[in-house]
């Protein structure tokens, strides 16, 4: 690794951007107007953009190096435990990296047209500042430690993104939805590193488990730990299956899979840059990425290998089916970014990385383009979201009419965008795989159907949207929007183009795909299989990719025969024949609902449980304890007034009486007490006498 | 073991405030002749209330730079004979495990007394604690430091005690005067809760002096600062000598359990109650209710601590064996702290409770820490008191500036206040975060190191524990939904945001809040060497 200290300019100048605009942009907006705050927070992501390529270019021409890195200070040092504060480049979180400073950055561009005029406009782009900074921040992690930093830390910004409008107090709740389902994620993560620290950073004896003497959560160190480890159990649970299987819950939260999705759809609450960079792009991918990091630990473990790939090809092919029902333009293109992190997962699952990383990288691009046309759509119309209600939007808004088109044809599969490459290639490993729990042919059916379903309903919100009759808002027709927007579509829509030339396949030019050399590197591991291929041969390649197009090309028939200029009735004839299924499907399975009642709810009856017993029961012992000693304490009070003070008071009042009874006598006059003398010696006298008698004295 | 003084400076530090203190007592006594006007002396008083919190503030700074961090033992020693007849000693000193709290205890009592201050406060608001009876409750808030103080640095058992409950009776009057409505009802469970904990500590801690007989073990008899020797001890570091060699485990029976058995459970209940751990907390939340804002902030930020110190400083060391025998106890009070205080948070309605109890739940973090006996267990621990001493105050403010403003603390009643007050909602983010322990924030570092310190030891509890990091997360974030997000609520329309006391105080706390977070090394390296020789002997004979 080669000491690169400027790797750290790439995450800290958004940080800077984001400072700059959260301290100081409200009163730069008040005085200058947005320009001001735009200049400062859209330059610094530019920035980090510069910097990024710089330090891929640099890691790229020194051929021999397998990353760069750059360390600020030791993070934490305790024990066994020594974490460092500091970044890794290799191709991957490089590609990454560049990837994110550049979509960012268009993005950025983009939001100065379409946040235009909103009094938030400094907070938007500081909260969006602090994304990048959190993104960058966790791909160019050099450990777990500090990856899960970057981690949360866009659950965060995503969580105050979503709720950027938080006036309304639908966008705050699904913010909170995405941050706490997230956290539920989290949960997985730091469990997996939890395994990690106690199978990695421990030894055994027949005494039992010791600390270890050595424990570090680096990227670089954890391959060669790993090793050593792989045959320890927890739970009867080998720690590589139980730590893959918790950081894949992290992963599902993160990337929204099953049964973690819930709250992507919602966070549509937020802008639509927010759903284009965070919730399609960039931060969704997180878990991908965390999987491909993490490869090493993956290919030791065949089941959670296997527990990857299953979930993502169910989570592919379901969110796929709802999204065919949709009406909300941004909520198809929710369920299609589901569905497409789960091909992803396929990829990784399968152990083709290199596949799982370039559908991300193709799909940061064509899905950001997708959602940004919607967003300049919607703000053509006004803030209107249901695809019911547009129409004939083509004629008036080329430019958006036609990047959204080729976005189209890069997410359907359709050959001449880098979609079909990179899902084609997906697809293939997952037939071309053998050894799993599960048969490669069926993963591949999974997301075949989804193939299918995915180019219906994306062709289908493009013919309600572009087609037809042109509706009018307002009796005015909607105009194309800025170039600052449109400009950015192109961009975008020539990326997702240029990508298609990096991963032309095997089965074309004899050799291995250009991005899937570039990543070898990474991947590569002493030791370790690399995949599990079943060994088809291209032939078989070929004839899947003409399936692909077959399945696709359907799709894209069906939506241009039921949607297009929505002259057809045959879509409301299947509706009204089958009322309970659309239903079902349109209400997204009732999932929410079910976790509503079977999660929700009961947790919030248990935190009513537990405070009533809180300030009933113990509370309520306390103070029947104090209740207890102040009865105990009257009663010991009565006792002392009437009983021992009684008898003393008695005492007193008998003493009082005689005292007054005896006050009689003295009457102070003097025959009286002479009287009294005379008679006492008298008395005197006989009692004497008497005693003598009586005593024989 | 000899301990001469190497210096003073402990004694400056613990004592100062009480300077104060007598500065107030003469004013008032004085009065007749002054013939100060009332306003006059509130201001003298308050004056002198930060003034002289502030001065432990810049001594703390000299005790950081003269301390040694990687030293294991006692230093700064102030050693001198109090009470010959029984051997009782003027004995401080810090060591790893009490000079961070030393810090923090200057930190928070200066942030206290600025809080203390009526700056803001509408001017009609005559009934505000901070007008009333000034110079009385500037006089307990000295009182108070020194006491707390006093208990971080005292090495001599009675000492501690004496200074335990110095602590105990400013507290009492200040949220018995100062409090809200139910003040009386809080002030009394308080100081009766505190009570019942003093008297099993006082009853363990003569049950170890007469037990402290080095000739048993045929050793020479303790010798005093002067140099005369003496038969028993309450010196905390003779008697955990004597406890490392089992000295105690030789005592007779105690009603029919072995003697250190039982004195580690009297000790450990005295202590449990502040920390306070379930089922004994439930002073926490009517005494926070109650008190005034500052008053909280001391509370939860350093009285707090004292229950976690007090076992590693007095039942860890000197009964090694009966924190063998209950550590596992330990490892499930803190696992039931983290997640039953968290679910009783979520259902809380009052902010100053919330904040209560996720004091309580958070607290629980130390509790498993230190049972694991490891490393990382250990230092997340103690890390976890610092942090929680950062935080927990600035939540506390947060609480205090709402109720100053709209006097009341339900949650529901509020809604849509970012729109009004947005320095105040990012301050609360900042802290809230803080507290769920969000990366790159103090308080994750802490609850990271407990975690994975525990993990290795107590598998299950600690997944159980962690669920706690998810539900504080709903509660957090449903309090920002319900208080700040939203349509604003019009009748908290003309809320003012943060003035410049709320700023100074909630400032310097968030700035550590981010500091610690990316640079926590130098104050687990100032605690790790004492630490990890505290714990050493316990993991070895657990076998770990």
């Amino acid at each position: 690794m080669t000491e690169f200290r400027l790797l750290w300019l790439i995450p800290l100048l958004p940080l800077l951007g984001a400072f700059l605009s959260g301290a100081f942009g409200y009163r730069l907006q008040r005085r200058f107007g947005e320009r001001a705050v735009a200049v400062v927070s859209v330059g610094l992501p530019w920035l980090a953009f510069g910097a990024a390529a710089w330090a891929l270019l640099r890691l790229l021409s020194q051929g021999d190096v397998h990353a760069l890195g750059a360390r600020l200070w030791t993070w934490i040092a305790v024990g066994g435990l020594k974490v460092e504060l500091a970044l890794h480049m290799d191709r991957l979180s490089g590609m990454m990296a560049v990837m994110i400073t550049l979509v960012g950055s268009l993005i950025h561009v983009y939001s100065i047209g379409y946040m235009k005029k909103d009094e938030g406009f400094w907070r938007f782009f500081a909260f969006l500042n602090l994304f990048l900074f959190a993104m960058l921040t966790l791909v160019l992690a050099g450990n777990l430690l500090l990856l899960f930093v970057g981690w949360e830390g866009v659950g965060l910004c995503s969580y105050l993104l979503i709720g950027f409008w938080y006036r309304d107090l639908k966008n705050a709740r699904a913010g909170m939805k995405a941050f706490v389902v997230n956290r539920i994620g989290d949960f997985g993560f730091l469990a997996g590193m939890l395994v990690l620290f106690w199978g990695l950073g421990g030894s055994w004896s027949e005494a039992g488990y010791r600390p270890g003497e050595f424990f570090s959560l680096d990227f670089a160190e954890l391959p060669r730990l790993l090793s050593g480890a792989a045959q320890r159990t927890l739970w009867g649970v080998p720690v590589p299956t139980l730590a893959g299987v918790l950081f894949f819950v992290g992963a599902c939260g993160k990337s929204a899979q099953i049964p973690l999705y819930v709250w992507l759809p919602d966070a549509m609450a937020g802008p639509t840059p927010v759903s284009a960079l965070i919730h399609a792009a960039t931060m969704v991918t997180a878990g991908v990425y965390l999987v491909a990091r993490l490869n090493f630990l993956y290919l030791a473990s065949p089941t959670a290998m296997t527990v990857v790939a299953v979930v993502g090809a169910a989570t592919a092919l379901f969110a796929a089916t709802i999204g065919c029902v949709q009406n909300d333009i941004k909520k198809v293109l929710a369920y299609s970014t589901i569905s497409q992190l789960g091909y992803m997962f396929v990829g990784v699952g399968v152990g083709a990385y290199w596949a799982g990383a370039y559908h991300l990288l193709t799909h940061a691009f064509f899905k950001a383009c997708l959602f940004l046309g919607a967003g300049s759509v919607i703000l053509a119309m006004h803030h209107e979201q249901d695809m019911q209600k547009m129409g004939g939007l083509g004629r008036v808004m080329p430019f958006t009419r036609w990047t959204y088109w080729y976005a189209c044809v890069a997410i359907t599969g359709l050959p001449l965008a880098s979609g079909f490459f990179s899902k084609d290639e997906i697809l293939w490993q997952a037939y071309n795989t053998a050894g799993l729990g599960v048969p490669g042919w069926f993963l591949w059916l999974l997301l075949f159907l989804g193939a299918g379903l995915t180019s219906f309903y994306m062709w289908r919100s493009y013919f309600l949207t572009f087609t037809g009759q042109t509706v009018k808002i307002h009796g005015e027709e909607p105009e194309e929007q800025r170039p600052v927007i449109t400009g950015v579509l192109a961009v975008l829509a020539v990326g997702a183009g240029v990508l298609m030339f990096v991963g032309l396949p095997e089965a074309w030019l004899g050799a291995p795909p250009a991005f899937e050399q570039y990543l070898e590197p990474v991947f590569k591991h002493g030791g370790l299989a690399r995949v599990y291929p079943a060994g088809q041969g291209h032939g078989v390649e070929l004839l899947l990719m003409l399936a692909s197009v077959a399945v696709a090309a359907i799709g894209l028939g069906l939506a241009w025969w039921f949607y297009r200029g929505r002259s057809s009735a045959v879509p409301e004839r299947l509706r009204a024949a089958f009322p309970r299924l659309h239903r079902l499907v349109q209400d997204k399975y009732y999932v929410d609902e079910t976790y509503d009642a079977a999660v929700v709810q009961p947790t919030l009856e248990l935190s009513r449980a537990a405070s009533w017993f809180d300030s009933r029961i113990i509370d309520g012992l306390v103070n029947l304890s104090g209740g207890v000693t102040r009865l105990l304490a009257f009663l010991d009070g009565a006792i002392d007034k009437y009983l021992v003070d009684g008898l003393v008071n008695g005492l007193a009042r008998l003493v009082r009486a005689a005292g007054a009874a005896a006050r009689r006598w003295q009457t102070g006059r003097l025959p009286n007490y002479l009287a009294g003398l005379a008679l006492g010696t008298i008395v005197l006298f006989a009692l004497v006498r008497l005693l003598q008698a009586a005593l024989g004295w | 073991m000899e301990h001469p003084t190497t210096s003073t400076l402990l004694t400056w530090i613990i004592f100062t405030p009480s300077i104060g203190l007598l500065l107030i007592g003469l004013l008032l006594l004085t009065r007749p002749l002054t013939q100060l006007t009332q306003a006059t002396l509130d201001h003298l008083s308050r004056a002198i209330g930060v003034f002289f919190s502030a001065v432990p503030l810049v001594l703390g700074g000299l005790l950081w730079a003269s301390f040694d961090g990687r030293a294991t033992g006692m230093q700064l020693v102030h050693h001198t004979v109090w009470m010959r007849a029984f051997n009782i000693e003027y004995f401080v000193g810090v060591d790893g495990l009490s000079v961070g709290l030393v810090l923090l205890t200057v930190l928070v009592s200066f942030v206290a007394a600025l809080a203390s201050l009526p700056w803001g406060i509408a001017r009609d608001d005559h009934h505000h604690f901070s007008r009333r009876a000034v110079p009385g409750y500037m006089a307990m808030l000295l009182l108070l430091e020194t006491g707390m103080l006093g208990v971080f640095c005292a090495l001599d058992f009675f000492l501690f005690y004496v200074f335990w409950e110095v602590m105990l009776l400013p507290m009492y009057f200040l949220i018995g005067i100062w409090g809200g409505p139910r003040r009386e009802y809080a002030a009394i469970k308080f100081f009766l809760y505190t009570l019942v904990g003093s008297v099993l500590m006082l009853l363990a801690m003569i049950a170890l002096y007469f037990a402290s007989d080095p000739g048993a073990l045929g050793q020479a008899a303790f010798t005093l600062a002067d140099g005369s020797t003496g038969k028993h001890t309450f010196n905390l570091l003779n008697l955990a000598e004597l406890g490392r060699q089992g000295a105690f485990g030789a005592a007779g029976p105690i009603l029919g359990v072995a003697f250190p058995r039982i004195v580690f459970v009297a000790l450990f209940i005295a202590f449990a109650i502040k920390i306070p751990m379930v089922p004994f907390h439930t002073w926490l939340p009517d005494a926070h209710v109650e008190a005034p804002t500052p008053v909280s902030v001391i509370l939860a930020g350093i009285l707090l601590k004292m229950g976690i110190y007090g076992i590693l400083r007095v039942n860890y060391p000197i009964l090694p064996q009966a924190t063998l025998w209950a550590r596992e106890a330990i490892a499930v009070f803190g696992a039931v702290n983290m997640v039953y205080a968290a679910f009783v948070c979520l259902a809380q309605k009052d902010l100053k409770k919330l904040i209560a109890y996720s004091s309580v739940s958070h607290m629980g973090f130390c509790l498993l820490g230190m049972a694991a006996l490891t490393p990382q267990g250990i230092n997340g621990a103690v890390l976890q008191m610092i942090n929680h001493g950062i935080i927990s105050p600035a939540l506390f403010l947060i609480a205090g500036v709402i109720y100053d403003r709209a006097h009341h603390r339900e949650i529901e009643r509020f809604g849509g206040l970012a729109r009004r007050m947005p320095e105040y909602t990012a301050l609360v983010g900042l802290s809230f975060m803080a507290s769920l322990g969000l990366p790159g924030l103090n308080g994750f570092i802490s609850e990271a190191l407990t975690f994975l310190g525990a993990f290795p030891v107590f598998t299950v509890l600690t997944i159980v524990s962690a669920v706690s990091v998810v539900i504080t997360a709903a509660y957090y974030l449903w309090t920002i939904q319900r208080m700040f997000l939203g349509p604003l609520n019009e009748k908290y329309a003309s809320l003012s945001d943060l003035n410049w006391r709320e700023r100074l105080t909630l400032y310097p706390l968030g700035a550590l809040m981010l500091l610690l977070g990316v640079l926590p090394m130098p104050v687990i390296s100032l605690m790790d060497p004492t630490l990890r020789a505290l714990i050493e002997p316990l993991a070895r004979s657990a076998g770990l």
